[in-house]
């Protein structure tokens, strides 16, 4: 080909210079436009639960600026003026059980589907999946019902009868994918060397699985935090609501919105879970590579 | 020498995988058929009943708690915004959250601090995420007016949950900017899953970044870019936080969903029969979506 | 004019120098073999060369134009990876014109070069399939047709041969080489396979960490050997290698023979074999053991089938070596040495 004699290399080498520094340089800001995006809700959340009441409600003050000093009068209302703290008890308890809860179901159910050969076993981890279709805000009210009838109701237990539905199925979903990535060989080792099935899955194949099963804690504890509805329809009392209904209904009363407490709530809410799900953000994306992508 | 005698089948029960595939499945599969099959089945009979607070008992009407469900307007309205929101949030989400992956495989510094702010939105819990939003969007004290008003781009506060198109808008740029980052995670994984060398050859082809983007990369990641927007619809359909905390379903009801409409109505209204009715379009809603993209997905299957 | 040229090449990942100082230059339409063990860096070489990976320092030269730094489309280069990275969602015909797409060829003209490359590898039958539904040599040869359709310069290879089994794989090193004669493109192989480099390389660079210890044809490198890396790293088994009184000295299986056989070699050196242990493969034997006033030293030597001179295990034999096949190398750093007085 004759266009090869024809190009001019000191121009090209220049110009793929000058491409890849503009290339990082791109990065940098598309990577800054993200996180701008993303956390300037919280940014300002974190200058408002400091900001004094006749500072931040007037219009025209720089709403980014501490036009009077600081205070940390409101963070320590929504301890002494509010149940924020019974809020978070309840929110860790509920969310250890269920986790726990969620674990104990899902973990043979996806072994079994994802090992053991059963003749409808591809239709049921479809239907598994499809049960996370059927949306609380269809079940809530019905469930609600159960709830009143079995006695739950302004009771922790409605919720921790209630959420492991919203986290089993995708749960199962996750660790099949986590199980199909260990390989079989190691279970039959054990087995010939002396360990029944049960053994040989309890000794062997779980402690393999811990990546799969921190990411199955994360995500499962994180959907019941989250979980609003159901909370809202069975706990109306105070001392039974979880953060995620406690805090916007009790940090508003009537037409008095406590922003600054509320965004304080926020702020020692968001952080630290994200905080610990960016620790454990490649196990989560392993799992979802396995799951997703070959099952 | 005599024939062998069968091993006893009881002591090898903890090996025989029919058992054990009982064994295991029972409690999950009891579980949700109990707490999910049963309320289910009890939401659709509520539906086809006159069920209320005040009179809890169940006396069959046939379709009329449907009749009076589809009469009513706010419902057709709260219908058409459940789909539109679903989709223009999903949308901006796929290319969002697109964008987002490509800039989060790479290696850079300050990486760990931009994968937390970005990890933000979706992890705070929904309504409290929301709140912060109800606060920054605020009619009186928005700091995004304020700065607009210090540039000399408007004179009067933009009222952005008071008026319904910016109500529309901003029910529709809160649920987008919860899911890009779970939706940028999902795709992240699929990234990886390319396996280096097909980007090496495409580089090697000539091809430019937009032709690999294209024509190689989007292609190969079809799959789970469905799986992506798969959860980004089921999440902004089924949920119904976001709107009960930024607008109440307002301005006159021109942000109300299905599934917010469903709340008014059951639980607030105490209407339980016609609560349910409104509640259960949502499940076509969700399974024929669920169906589109599975089938779009299955044809580009090709690893 | 060298087609490839390279000059003090240099990768550094970190603390780690996976390729430290490389010069190189080859010949118009030559089939040029990098080998060398895991890690040795020549993958890395051929990444650089390609483009794919940015050198730490050094320049890379193609058809005498430095494009040092410039991505790969620009440099008309042709790659085969080791998995042949075929595009798993586009059929065959697909494949091979997605180069000439990025190149911006017209449709027309795309067609008749795919036709031309397809007819080439004798695949034109398979353009309407997909990768999965080929086998590991039709991929291989799918592979190639892409590579070749933009007609470059230089077609660099990596280990393209490691995945397919053992038949095809001879079969496949037939059909590579005889394509390459005809069509007389430089080739840049990688491979580990000493075998495989020796069967196919008009020269071969042996690499170990980071560096070319010797360039030159098979013959060259395998009976001189510049260092005692390349003397142990070809040839199957390694040349033996002794521990005299201040430097090494070795000779390859093959050329220790039964005292009594000669070869046209000139004068031979006799020594004691304490045989341990006899493998007999049919076409040649093998046999265990050590020279005697060596006994560190384990020793192979490599006899023809058609010798059926009977050796028995645990005994001792006459056994010889020409002079001039005893290579000499230094004790500190293994480098070649002339000749030295021998304890025998």
């Amino acid at each position: 080909m004759t266009t090869w004699e024809k190009t001019d290399f000191e121009k090209l080498q220049s110009d793929a210079k000058r491409r890849r520094r503009l290339g990082r340089v791109g990065l940098y800001i598309a990577a800054s436009l993200f996180a701008f995006l993303a956390a300037f809700p919280f940014g300002w959340a974190l200058i408002t639960m400091f900001k004094q009441s006749n500072d931040l409600y007037v219009k025209d003050n720089n709403p980014f600026w501490f036009n009077e000093p600081p205070t940390g009068e409101h963070v320590g209302f929504l301890f002494s003026g509010t149940n924020y703290l019974t809020f978070v008890r309840n929110t860790v308890i509920v969310g250890l059980a269920v986790t726990a809860i969620t674990l104990a179901l899902s973990l043979p159910v996806a072994y079994a589907l994802a090992r053991l050969r059963l003749r409808w076993g591809e239709r049921l981890g479809i239907a598994i999946f499809l049960v996370y279709l059927i949306p609380p805000t269809l079940l809530f009210i019905p469930m609600t019902r159960v709830v009143n009838v079995l006695g739950l109701q302004e009771s922790l237990l409605s919720l921790l009868l209630v959420y492991p539905t919203i986290t089993i199925p995708i749960s199962s979903w996750l660790l099949m994918g986590f199980f199909k990535g260990i390989p079989m060989d190691i279970e039959e080792q054990a087995m010939v060397d002396g360990q029944s099935r049960i053994g040989a899955i309890t000794k062997v194949v779980l402690p393999l699985m811990f990546p799969g099963i921190v990411a199955v804690i994360v995500f499962a504890f994180t959907l019941s935090t989250h979980e609003f509805i159901y909370a809202l329809s069975f706990n109306k009392g105070s001392a039974t609501k979880t953060i995620a209904t406690g805090v916007p209904t009790e940090l508003v009363r009537g037409d008095v919105f406590f922003w600054q407490s509320l965004q304080a709530a926020v702020i020692m809410i968001a952080v630290p879970i994200a905080f610990i799900f960016n620790a454990f953000l490649d196990k989560f994306i392993k799992g979802f590579t396995l799951g997703a992508v070959k099952g | 020498m005599s024939p062998a005698k069968a091993p006893p089948r009881r002591r090898y029960l903890a090996d025989n995988p029919r058992f054990l595939a009982a064994l295991f499945m029972s409690p999950a599969v009891t579980y949700i058929i109990a707490l999910v099959g049963f309320p289910f089945v009890l939401a659709i009979v509520y539906a086809f009943t006159d069920i209320t607070t005040g009179n809890p008992e169940l006396e069959f009407v046939g379709f009329e708690t449907f009749r009076r469900v589809l009469a009513d307007p706010i419902f057709r309205e709260a219908l058409g915004n459940t789909f539109w929101f679903a989709l223009i949030a999903n949308l901006l989400v796929v290319v969002l959250a697109k964008a987002l992956a490509l800039v989060l495989i790479q290696d850079f510094k300050g990486k760990r601090i931009v994968r937390f702010l970005v990890l933000l939105p979706w992890v705070a819990p929904v309504s409290l995420a929301t709140i912060t939003w109800l606060w920054t969007l605020d009619s009186i004290f928005s700091p995004i007016d304020w700065v607009l008003r210090q540039l000399g781009l408007i004179t009067e506060n933009m009222y952005w949950l008071g008026r319904p198109g910016l109500a529309m808008t901003s029910v529709i740029a809160v649920h987008t900017w919860r899911i890009v980052p779970l939706a940028a995670v999902i795709m992240m994984a699929g990234l990886i899953s390319i396996p280096s060398e097909i980007n090496d050859a495409a580089a090697v082809d000539g091809a430019g970044p937009w032709r690999k983007q294209f024509q190689i990369t989007v292609p190969l990641m079809a799959p789970i870019i469905a799986v992506a927007v798969l959860f980004g619809m089921i999440l902004t359909i089924s949920d119904m936080s976001v709107v009960y905390v930024l607008t109440r379903g307002g301005p006159t009801n021109s942000t109300q969903v299905l599934s917010t409409w469903a709340f008014f109505k059951g639980i607030e209204g105490g209407a339980l029969g016609q609560g349910a009715a409104v509640a259960l379009f949502l499940l076509p809603v969700l399974v024929g979506i669920t169906a589109v993209i599975l089938r779009m997905a299955r044809r580009r299957e090709v690893l | 004019m060298a087609v490839v040229e390279v000059r003090g090449l240099k990768k550094h990942f970190g603390e780690v120098a996976a390729v430290d100082g490389v010069d190189l230059r080859s010949e118009e339409g030559e089939f040029l073999v990098l080998l060398g063990p895991s890690g040795c860096g020549k993958t890395t070489l051929l990444r650089m060369i390609a483009g794919l990976e940015h050198p730490t320092e050094g320049d890379i030269l193609l058809g005498g134009e430095n494009v040092t730094g410039l991505p790969p489309r620009a440099r008309r280069i042709a790659m085969v990876f080791q998995s042949y990275a075929l595009y798993p969602h586009m059929t065959v015909a697909r494949n091979i014109e997605f180069p000439l797409k990025a190149q911006g060829i017209e449709a027309a003209e795309r067609s008749k070069k795919v036709q031309w490359a397809a007819e080439l590898f004798g695949i034109d039958s398979l353009l309407h399939r997909r990768p999965r539904q080929l086998s590991g040599g039709e991929r291989q040869r799918v592979a190639l047709a892409r590579a070749l359709v933009r007609e470059p310069t230089v077609f660099l290879l990596d280990e393209p041969l490691s995945n397919l089994d053992a038949k095809l794989r001879a079969s496949a090193r037939d059909d590579l080489l005889e394509f390459q004669r005809r069509i007389g493109i430089t080739t840049l192989y990688v491979t580990h396979d000493q075998v495989e480099a020796m069967g196919m390389g008009d020269r071969i660079a042996v690499m170990d960490r980071g560096k070319i210890r010797q360039l030159g044809t098979p013959e060259e490198v395998y009976h001189h050997p510049v260092d005692t890396f390349v003397a142990g790293f070809l040839g199957s088994p390694p040349m033996n290698l002794l521990i005299g009184p201040d430097f090494l000295f070795g000779f390859r299986p093959e050329q220790l023979l039964p005292e009594g056989i000669s070869r046209d070699d000139g004068p031979r050196i006799s020594l004691t074999f304490h045989v341990n242990r006899v493998e007999y493969l049919g076409s040649e034997r093998y046999l265990y053991g050590h020279i005697q006033g060596f006994e560190a030293n384990k020793i192979i030597a490599m006899l023809p089938g058609t010798v059926t001179l009977p050796l028995t295990a645990d005994t001792d034999h006459r056994f010889s070596v020409a002079e001039a096949q005893i290579r000499y190398f230094a004790k500190d750093g293994g480098d070649k040495i002339p000749p030295q007085p021998l304890p025998l």
